[in-house]
Order: C-alpha cells, then sequence, then structure tokens
C-alpha cells in the first residue's frame, strides 16, 4: 500500500561487499569494452592491410573508389534517388493498405467467406512465387500494350509492381502476426461488446503488428533496395543515373556512391523501428536480468 | 523451532534492493535450515516476491549478501545459471512451456542441464507424475489442464532435479478456490518428504498449517517473525496485528 506521507527514505551507505562487487562489476564492465574496441581495432587494421596489399588494389580503387568522379555523378545520382523515394513512399502505403486486406482475407471466418479467403490464397501463392523481376516487366510493358492508359511514366508501372509483389510478403507476416495474438484477447474484446472489426482492429492488429515489426521492417528494408529495379522499365532512377555515369566516365564509382546512398536511406528507417519496439517492450513488459 | 543445524541451507544477510528511488528491500536477514519451512506473509509490495527473485538471482541485490549452503551466490564472480540449477522455483502463474508436453517439461532441465540421458529423466519424471497424480497426462501439453493440475506440473518440474532450497512465489494466488487445496496438499506432502521451502502467499490458513516459521514483512522490513502459532494467535507487533485482522474483515 503506498503511503504518501512517508518521508523520503535515503540510500544508506554501502557495505564493504557491496562496494567490492561494484568494484568487480566495473573492472568487468572496462576490461569487456577494452576488448571489444581491441578486437575492432585488429579486425579492421586486417582487412584494410590485406586490401590495401593485393594486387589489384590500385586498379580496383581508381575504377571503384574515385573521389572525383563521385562529386561529379553526385548530382544526377542524388536527383535518381528523389524519384526512388518517391515510388518508395507510394509504394510502402499501397503494401500496407492491400497487405492487410491480403491478411484480413486470409483469416476470415465463416463461410460466406470462402472465395474471398480462397482468391487471397492464391494471390498470395502466386505473388510470392514469381521473380518481382517479372512482376516488373508484365506489368511495366504489357499493362501498357493494353493501350487502355494514356501515357502513364514508368515509375508508376513500377510501383504498381512492386506493391503487388510485396504485398503478397506482407501479408503473409501479418498473418502469422494476427494468429500469434492468443484467443483469450479476442474473448475479452468480444466480451466487452466490440464486434469483430473492432476487435481486430483495436486489439488484435495492433498486438500483431507490434509482434512482427521486426519482420516487416526487413521487408521493408528490401522494398527499399528493389525500388531500384524500377531502372529496368527506363525510368531514371539512382540505379539509373548511376549506370548513365558510370557509361559516361568508364568509371564504376557511381554505383559504389549509389550503394552508400541507399544505405543511408534505409540505416534511419532500422534505427528508428529498432529503438520504437524496444521502447515497447520495455513498457508493456516487466523486466529482469535473465 | 528444531534445534540448530551445522550450516543453514540458505541464509540472507542484510539484503537492500532499490527500484530507483523507492525501497523495496530493507535489510533483510533470514536464515532456512534444512528440511524448514518458512512462510513470508505480507502485504502487494512489502518485498515478497522481490526477495524470492533476489535469492533465484533474477534482480540484483544492491547490498547485502545471500549464501546458498557455503556460496555466497551474490558474488558476481559465480556462476548464475549453476546456482539457478540448485535452486527450484514454482511461480505464480505456472510458467510451463505451452509447447511442451507435460513429461518434457518435468524433465526439461534434467536432461539440458545436467546431462541425465532421456530415458533416466523419463523414469524419473514419470515417477514425480505418478506421485502429483498426473501420470495419465504425461504426453498432453499444458494447456489442456486445468490451473491446478499445471500448477502441480510446475511443482514437479521444480523439484525434478532434487533443488537444495524450493522457492514457492504466491503459487495459489492464480488457482479457483476449490483447485487450491490439491496444490497445497502436495506441498504439505513435499514438506513430509523433508524439502525445504521458502514460499511467499497470500493463504493464511495454510501458512498456519504447513510452516515452521512465519515471518511478516512491511515495507522492505521484517516486523516480526516466530511460529505460526505466536504470529496468529499472539502477535506482538501492532502492524502484525493490523495486518491480520485486516485480512480477517477486508472491510474493516
Amino acid at each position: 500500500m503506498p503511503a504518501p506521507e512517508r518521508p523520503a527514505l535515503e540510500r544508506p551507505a554501502p557495505s564493504a561487499v557491496e562496494l567490492d562487487r561494484r568494484a568487480f562489476r566495473r573492472r568487468q564492465g572496462g576490461r569487456s569494452i577494452a576488448v571489444s574496441i581491441g578486437s575492432t581495432i585488429v579486425f579492421a587494421v586486417l582487412i584494410g592491410v590485406g586490401l590495401v596489399n593485393s594486387p589489384g588494389w590500385a586498379d580496383v580503387q581508381r575504377s571503384f573508389f574515385d573521389l572525383e568522379t563521385a562529386v561529379e555523378a553526385f548530382p544526377s545520382v542524388i536527383e535518381g534517388l528523389w524519384l526512388n523515394i518517391q515510388v518508395l513512399f507510394f509504394a510502402a502505403i499501397g503494401v500496407a493498405v492491400l497487405g492487410s486486406l491480403l491478411a484480413i482475407a486470409r483469416t476470415l471466418r465463416g463461410p460466406i467467406f470462402t472465395p474471398l479467403r480462397f482468391a487471397a490464397a492464391i494471390y498470395t501463392d502466386l505473388f510470392r512465387g514469381i521473380p518481382l523481376l517479372l512482376v516488373l516487366y508484365l506489368v511495366g510493358f504489357g499493362l501498357p500494350g493494353l493501350d487502355l492508359f494514356g501515357r502513364v511514366p514508368a515509375q508508376v508501372w513500377g510501383t504498381i509492381a512492386l506493391i503487388l509483389t510485396y504485398s503478397a510478403y506482407v501479408s503473409e507476416v501479418l498473418r502469422a502476426g494476427i494468429e500469434a495474438v492468443h484467443p483469450s484477447q479476442r474473448l475479452a474484446s468480444r466480451s466487452l461488446g466490440l464486434g469483430y472489426a473492432k476487435t481486430l482492429r483495436l486489439v488484435v492488429l495492433p498486438q500483431a503488428v507490434r509482434r512482427v515489426t521486426p519482420a516487416l521492417m526487413n521487408d521493408f528494408v528490401s522494398m527499399q533496395k528493389d525500388v531500384g529495379l524500377i531502372s529496368v522499365l527506363g525510368a531514371v532512377d539512382a540505379i539509373r543515373a548511376a549506370q548513365i555515369e558510370v557509361a559516361a566516365s568508364y568509371n564504376f564509382t557511381p554505383y559504389v556512391l549509389a550503394g552508400i546512398l541507399f544505405i543511408a536511406l534505409s540505416w534511419p528507417m532500422i534505427r528508428l523501428t529498432d529503438w520504437y519496439t524496444a521502447r515497447a517492450q520495455r513498457r508493456e513488459q516487466i523486466g529482469g536480468s535473465v | 523451532m528444531s534445534e540448530q543445524q551445522a550450516a543453514p541451507v540458505l541464509r540472507i544477510d542484510g539484503v537492500h534492493k532499490w527500484f530507483g528511488d523507492t525501497p523495496v528491500l530493507r535489510g533483510i536477514d533470514i536464515e532456512v535450515a534444512q528440511h524448514e519451512v518458512v512462510v513470508l506473509i505480507g502485504a502487494s509490495g512489502s518485498g515478497k516476491s522481490t526477495l524470492l527473485k533476489t535469492i533465484n538471482l533474477l534482480e540484483p541485490v544492491d547490498d547485502g549478501r545471500i549464501f546458498l549452503g557455503e556460496t555466497d551466490i551474490t558474488d558476481p564472480r559465480v556462476d548464475a545459471d549453476r546456482i539457478r540449477g540448485r535452486i527450484g522455483v514454482v511461480f505464480q502463474h505456472y510458467n510451463l512451456f505451452p509447447h511442451m508436453h507435460v513429461l518434457d517439461n518435468v524433465t526439461l532441465a534434467s536432461r539440458k542441464v545436467f546431462g541425465v540421458k532421456r530415458a533416466v529423466a523419463e523414469q524419473r519424471g514419470r515417477e514425480l507424475l505418478e506421485r502429483i497424480g498426473l501420470a495419465d497426462k504425461a504426453r498432453d501439453y499444458p494447456d489442456r489442464l486445468s490451473g491446478g493440475q499445471q500448477q502441480r506440473v510446475a511443482i514437479a518440474r521444480a523439484i525434478a532435479t532434487d533443488p537444495e532450497v524450493l522457492l514457492l512465489d504466491e503459487i495459489t494466488s492464480a488457482l479457483d478456490p476449490q483447485l487450491v487445496g490439491e496444490v497445497l496438499d502436495l506441498v504439505r506432502e513435499l514438506k513430509a518428504g523433508g524439502s525445504t521451502m521458502l514460499m511467499a502467499t497470500h493463504e493464511m490458513s495454510f501458512a498456519r498449517r504447513v510452516a515452521d516459521r512465519v515471518i511478516f514483512l512491511k515495507d522492505g522490513r521484517i516486523v516480526e517473525s516466530g511460529t505460526p502459532q505466536q504470529i496468529f494467535d499472539a502477535p506482538r507487533e501492532p502492524e502484525t496485528r493490523e495486518f491480520l485482522a485486516r485480512l480477517q474483515d477486508p472491510l474493516a
């Protein structure tokens, strides 16, 4: 029972035993930091020395890590990356919507929904099976060939292809999350008078998404890279821009540059989700040192 | 109390524990002799559960020492897993592994911590299940069992490796009243078999029947300790009297 009028308590001075334990832990901590720094340095030096001393290093350095070429290619590659970011933005929204709908369709119960369940199952089987590159070709060159649509830029077709493929993956991840939520949660929610849809939206999905956030992030980062594949449709994205620069300069550095930019693009998102999941875990679960 | 043994199985010596700025344990001293059953009582938040967690090294202490036999288990140099292997724990919510059937739950530690052969471990496991009256449930999964049955399995899992001391943390709090009896009968049987136990409970009638010694905790301190007769029938401290009165009539 809390007793608010109780005066704040002072921590007593630690005993000799406790001071000794703390000193030991500090030494252990110091030692493990020293070991980790030491081993990292040794590792980095070994790789660096091995690389620089390899016979072809001078050639590789010239054609892959040339600062001048990188600076020259930077404006066009970064402009291409902006297109990637736009495509990624719309594709992520599309995947979130279509993926959730598919996942829900697959978890619906009741005989009326059989065709829907069935259609969703076929869809996910199909689009997880086809290589993304094929989907890109079929959507990017096949659909415009129908002459039903006016002039649509290649990146729009690319976005659609990405949505089609990634929704299939994401829906399966979400479905696993939905099914991992304990049935007692549904019971508790329904007993409050919340209907099927509200139970799904307010109780089941939030828990499901939290459980599969790492897997979803995996798919997101994977899509972030696959956005570069829209270059096969002729859209001038970062990869395509780099390719053009490579062709002009006979130097592969623009590719390396594009690679670094893609990493820079995904890194904040990865850190953000790590931080978010750690926080949610701290908030909802009691700790313990094991 | 029985006459003093040479060395207590468990000796808690001036243990302090803080959660941030809140003191949870403020200098706890307890000795548990072999074959002794010591029961901790006290309101929620009095520090009972935290004390049990520090003994199992699930929470580090902020001061003081805990000895298991001769070993100072709060020494950071000791192998915590090895110490935990010498202690049995039963939790309030059973904490059985839902993906293993009952027999695997019971034999897991023998097989994977102590390297006992599966056949030997399973024979011992079946004997234990026989003893707790659940021999026919060996191949069932925990979620198929009633709460009382699950808790009995959890007790069997805790004693399967013959721990030096058994820690029981509110083991009947999650059970229906009519299921409490079967679990408590099992604990009495363990006491008759000579197990050394330290338990936290809200079940006063049970504490009275099974305890050799009752310790009343309040705000992280031991207020009073003594035989069940003394604590329940003639409490010395006003705080103990108030606690017991409130239990008898929660609306008082």
